[in-house]
């Protein structure tokens, strides 16, 4: 378990100070000029003990838990842009752990037990919401497979339900149960399942990584990577050369092009991936939905968009924009799942690039330059893992073997023969 | 919204294709090792600019076409056949 210190008894330099409702209305009072800053805008020193490339949730996440729990703040954590701009920003800020392979299911329910702790640990509010997530199914094999898949979880003490179609339709009035072409039979809920706002988590993190010590860089370009006799020794930037003992890559759809400065090819294949928010309306959608007989999620937002995605755009992208035909795709599951959106007018539509790897799994190991340390490989399903695949890459760092819950995504597992293939798809990234 | 233009049946909507990956990648010789299998069967280039890969004519003719497209812009320089040697891209090798 967790055994992080509350972020406000964490001495820092330029610590915004513990946020609380006292401190609420004491600013209220005094017209809110006691705010500073949440965390520190910080110009590079030449060296750190460890540099993280990239300030996205793994990179954020990975540098506060090397201060938090390894003891580790000699950290900096260089960001291209702003803060929160890439994947990040761009997800549709689900989280479960409603996974088939054991490995798998004990990585995500790890992360999901921190997201439940995370405001405690950040002090810091990321509005997790544990509404549920559930899994509809439109066939009976396809309800073999979600009770096999159920039924693993539940061997690994994660909470999953079976729901017939009379409970479906008292969770989900609007869903259309009866759909001439897939009609649903029911579902699998798992209650832990939910959201979580995302723009929160990067300043949760990058706030709470700063006050424990680490320089959070914003516009800050990683332009190369040096080594010397096989092993790095720093990274050149927009803003000068910075040394490092560690360099860890957290640049998710991006990584193939970082790690080829540093002379290595990875099992990855960069696709973009759409994301769509509907005009605000009343609550009409308290839990998760998934489509079965498409590639179709959707959730309501706080704010009251409907927010909804679906499958990758298929052909290999670094375009952070999608194309017509899978929003056309998209939109026709959802209407078919709930025709009521159909009168909806969509606001937002936009792209993020992710990094598909060859077994649908993500990447938390070391490579064959010493020092060199990747945290990548997400696929469409990086949000939900931020708070564990932070935690095992700091693991990772501090310690140079692999947490317990994270040794199975190493580089090796494809040469090994032992890929961690969730839908037995195969080594086709654009079918994952 | 990509058109692309089979030698065989002319321009062409992308929804009537299906995206095969990378076509750059070769089989190594049977006796060639693990390591160049692994790479064959996992590893790929991934280029931020023009990629060379296959696309299925599904609603089409059905013959697998090799196209050199942007990975940015997405937009499409040459179609051929499988053996076709594709003409470089206007602005040289990938980026």
């Amino acid at each position: 378990m967790l055994t992080t210190r509350p972020i406000g008894s964490i001495a820092g330099r330029g610590s915004s100070g513990r946020y609380s409702i006292l401190r609420l209305f004491r600013e209220g009072l005094n017209g809110q000029r006691g705010w500073s800053h949440a965390w520190r805008k910080a110009t590079p020193r030449p060296r750190y003990k460890v540099v993280i490339v990239g300030g996205g949730g793994h990179g954020l996440a990975t540098a506060f838990y090397l201060a938090a729990e390894y003891g580790i703040g000699d950290v900096a954590v260089l960001e291209r842009g702003p803060l929160g701009l890439g994947n990040v920003g761009r997800n549709t800020t689900l989280i479960r752990s409603n996974y088939f392979r054991p490995e798998n299911v004990r990585f995500y329910d790890h992360s999901l037990r921190l997201w439940e702790q995370l405001e405690r640990t950040l002090n810091f509010n990321a509005m997790v919401s544990q509404r549920g997530t559930l899994n509809l199914f439109h066939t009976e094999a396809q309800r073999d497979l979600f009770t096999r898949r159920a039924n693993g979880m539940r061997l690994q003490s994660v909470d999953a339900e079976a729901l017939d179609r009379g409970a479906v339709r008292s969770l989900l009035p609007l869903i259309d149960l009866d759909n001439g072409r897939y009609p649903v039979l029911g579902g699998f809920l798992q209650p832990r399942g939910g959201t979580v706002r995302h723009d929160a988590v990067a300043w949760g993190y990058a706030r709470a990584a700063s006050a424990a010590g680490a320089d959070i860089v914003e516009h800050c370009e990683v332009t190369g990577i040096r080594q010397v006799a096989g092993r790095v020794t720093g990274v050149e930037t927009t803003q000068g050369v910075i040394g490092a003992d560690i360099v860890c890559l957290a640049v998710a759809g991006h990584s193939s092009r970082l790690a080829a400065m540093a002379g290595l090819r990875l099992p990855i294949e960069t696709h973009v991936l759409q994301a769509f928010v509907t005009e605000s309306v009343k609550p009409l959608l308290d839990v998760v939905v998934t489509y079965g007989a498409g590639h179709f999620y959707i959730s309501q937002s706080d704010k009251g968009g409907l927010v909804f995605g679906g499958a990758i755009d298929g052909y290999n992208s670094y375009g952070q924009r999608g194309t017509l035909t899978m929003a056309e795709e998209v939109a026709a599951a959802g209407v078919t799942m709930m025709p009521g959106l159909a009168r909806l007018r969509i606001v937002r539509q936009w792209g993020g690039v992710m990094d598909m790897t060859m077994d649908g799994s993500p990447i938390v190991s070391r490579t064959p330059v010493a020092g060199l340390i990747i945290n990548g490989g997400w696929c469409y399903g990086g949000f939900k893992a931020i708070p564990a695949g932070g935690m095992t890459t700091a693991h990772l760092i501090a310690h140079g073997t692999p947490h317990p819950l994270a040794a199975h995504l190493d580089l090796d597992r494809f040469a090994d023969g032992r890929t961690c293939d969730e839908r037995g798809l195969g080594p086709f990234p654009y079918a994952h | 919204m990509l058109r692309i233009r089979c030698p065989w049946c002319g321009v062409r909507d992308e929804a009537e294709f299906r995206y095969r990956g990378d076509a750059s990648v070769r089989r190594p010789r049977g006796d060639a090792g693990l390591a160049a299998f692994t790479d064959y069967a996992y590893v790929r280039d991934n280029p931020r600019g023009w990629h060379l890969e296959w696309w299925l004519h599904v609603g089409g003719c059905r013959r697998l076409l090799k196209v050199s497209r942007h990975t940015v812009s997405h937009a499409i320089h040459a179609v051929g056949a499988p053996d076709d040697h594709l003409p470089p891209p206007p602005d040289g090798a990938r980026e």
